[in-house]
């Protein structure tokens, strides 16, 4: 039963219903306790990692000091900062495509091109594998020094990331005045020079918003990489399944908490990002 | 070639699926002018305005700027600059950068930059406020940015699009006083739209008043008011009272017409008028009496009073003939006085000197 409601609380202030609270703290409690445990015994002295025994910053250290899983890292950031350059770029000529321009087919265009948003990893990644040996390019890919040699995973980290970034620009660009535009080419302004002085920095606050999200969704990916990922070359999420095969250690908690670090950061700013502006106009 | 400053021939503006916005429209703005298009929404005024801009370009006809045909001239590259009615100031900008960017995009020195926009800030009053971001400011001082930053460009032609219609009353009649002020100071040819006839005939020296993609008269704003050239204009341009007549004889400007209501009344035309027309007379020409006014020659009917709107300085009587046609009178409240003239029920007289009255023959 909803308890009485305190004087002065509306109709819809849920929040002052106690009830409410301590669902509200369960569902809380149990969504995010295994992400607290895994931080929590990052700092744990025993190496099993099953009982706490002692807290310590040793697990840090012998992350930083692993090669393979320091590698394994470099390789997660550097295909992450790479896609996420392509794939904002192409993701905000997409945004501008479907809002500028009307063209035959553009209804079935703008659903096969968020397809990658709502495909089953699984069968991308399949998919991707199938291309990339038939077309050579897994063999091809191998011999190449690095960074080339992360190529497929680029492309594949381009080829899912690039819809979000296209739907967020897009969101954004609905609420753009057209008369800005024709005002900059009335004051003199080419096509060109309307593009970069007035369209770009209006979509600016959804383009690094949509890149932010490319990069937390290309540096986690784990289903897609782990298909398309030659034998030589490993990301941090696939380096993590690996080791967490052979047993959970501290080291991996360690590992994992800077990336859930780096993951919020992200997402964080893109949120404060996209929210709506707070002028009252 | 035309020597006027904006020369619009037979200019059509069709849209596909048949929609015609602007209809074979040709006029002539002079120099110096300050030129309204007047009409209700969707008449084809505004895209008519955007065809001088370049931001819309006409399906027939052809469009002269200064002499020189616009036809393959984009907007950036035209001697016009536009206000836009959401004022379209860049909204990332700074004030003086808003200004001075139609400025900066065609490569004009800074430290001319920095002077001519300096100059435009001080002819809108907004020096003081330079560096503030446009969300920070008021409608008004919005509108004087987009003023400012049209004018600095030093237009041939400045083209205004609806440009009072969001501020608020007596903000608007400010701005009209100044867009006058500027008009006259900067000497440019000022072309208006507008929806708002108050606005029209108090700021511009000639108006266009546009019907459905057609203009259908072009005159001064006494012309427009006292000698409408149709019903159309008659009734959009102020108050009108309309009767039905038809013409029994002319002689030369002699007529004498059969009106609907008031009998067979001698009028003046100075052309040949049809059978059938139309007597427009406006409602502050109207007087109303208790008693049946003896002049001769004048137009008077009796009549029932059927409503009375007071709006302070003046009242609007609306009184109903014999025959069902009813009449608008506006009387001036001369005399300090609760209660006005007329009241509801009275029975009273209208009349008006027959020559102030106009007979409108489409």
């Amino acid at each position: 039963m909803a308890g009485q409601l305190k004087p002065g609380a509306g109709p819809l202030d849920y929040g002052n219903r106690t009830w409410l609270r301590a669902l509200f703290i369960g569902i809380f409690f149990i969504l995010y306790m295994p992400i607290i445990t895994l931080i929590a015994f990052s700092f744990n002295t025993d190496k099993r990692g099953i009982v706490w025994r002692g807290f310590t910053f040793d697990n840090y250290v012998k992350a930083m000091t692993n090669d393979s899983l320091i590698e394994a890292l470099v390789n997660s950031l550097v295909i992450a900062l790479i896609a996420t350059v392509i794939a904002t770029i192409i993701g905000t000529m997409v945004a501008i495509l479907l809002w500028r321009f009307k063209f035959p087919f553009k209804g079935a265009f703008e659903g096969f091109m968020a397809l990658p948003i709502v495909i089953p990893e699984i069968c991308m990644g399949v998919a991707l594998l199938l291309f990339f040996i038939e077309s050579g390019m897994m063999n091809a890919v191998v011999g190449l020094v690095w960074p080339f040699n992360l190529a497929n995973i680029i492309i594949a980290h381009v080829a899912f990331c690039f819809p979000f970034v296209a739907v967020v620009v897009r969101s954004r660009l609905v609420g753009f005045n057209r008369q800005l535009e024709e005002a900059s080419k009335d004051l003199g302004a080419s096509e060109w020079q309307t593009f970069r002085n007035v369209l770009i920095p209006f979509m600016m606050p959804g383009i690094i918003a949509g890149a932010l999200l490319a990069f937390t969704l290309s540096l986690d990916d784990f289903v897609i990489t782990f298909f398309t990922s030659g034998p030589e070359t490993v990301t941090f999420p696939v380096k993590v399944y690996s080791l967490v095969r052979r047993g959970v250690s501290p080291e991996i908690n360690a590992a994992s908490t800077v990336l859930i670090v780096v993951t919020i950061v992200a997402t964080v700013i893109a949120m404060k990002l996209q929210a709506p502006e707070k002028s009252g106009h | 070639m035309p020597d006027a400053i904006v020369s619009i021939r037979n200019v059509s503006r069709r849209y596909p699926g048949g929609v015609v916005a602007v209809d074979d429209v040709s006029v002539d703005i002079e120099q110096n002018e300050f030129f309204a298009l007047l009409g209700p929404s969707g008449c084809g005024k505004t895209t008519l305005l955007r065809m001088i801009s370049g931001l819309d370009t006409p399906t027939e006809g052809h469009i002269y700027i200064g002499g020189e045909d616009m036809a393959l001239t984009p907007p950036n590259k035209r001697p016009t600059n536009m206000v836009f009615q959401s004022y379209a100031v860049f909204p990332h900008m700074t004030v003086a950068q808003n200004v001075g960017y139609g400025l900066k995009v065609t490569g004009v020195p800074s430290d001319e930059i920095k002077r001519r926009v300096a100059e435009g800030l001080e002819m809108v009053k907004l020096s003081h406020l330079a560096d503030r971001k446009p969300d920070q400011m008021s409608g008004g001082q919005r509108q004087r940015v987009a003023l400012a930053r049209a004018l600095v460009k030093r237009p041939k032609v400045l083209l205004l699009d609806e440009p009072l219609s969001a501020l608020d009353a007596k903000l608007r009649d400010d701005m009209r006083m100044e867009l006058t002020r500027l008009q006259q100071t900067v000497g440019i040819t000022f072309i208006i739209v507008t929806h708002d006839q108050d606005e029209a005939l108090s700021m511009a020296s000639r108006i266009a008043v546009m019907e459905k993609g057609k203009i259908r008269q072009i005159a001064t704003p006494a012309e427009l008011y006292e000698h409408p050239a149709n019903k159309f204009v008659a009734d959009f341009i102020g108050k009108v009272n309309l009767f039905e007549a038809s013409v029994v004889s002319q002689k030369g400007s002699d007529v004498i017409a059969n009106v609907k209501g008031l009998g067979k009344l001698k009028l003046v035309s100075d052309k040949a008028c049809g059978k059938d027309v139309t007597i427009a007379v406006r409602p502050e020409k109207l007087k109303l009496s208790d008693a049946a006014p003896k002049v001769e020659g004048i137009v008077k009917a009796q009549a029932t009073v059927r409503d009375v709107a007071y709006y302070g300085d003046w009242s609007e009587v609306v009184a109903e003939m014999a025959d069902g046609t009813s009449v608008s009178v506006n009387v001036q409240n001369e005399k300090r006085s609760i209660g006005s003239a007329a009241k509801r029920g009275d029975k009273i007289w209208v009349s008006w000197q027959g020559t102030d009255s106009l007979i409108l023959t489409e």
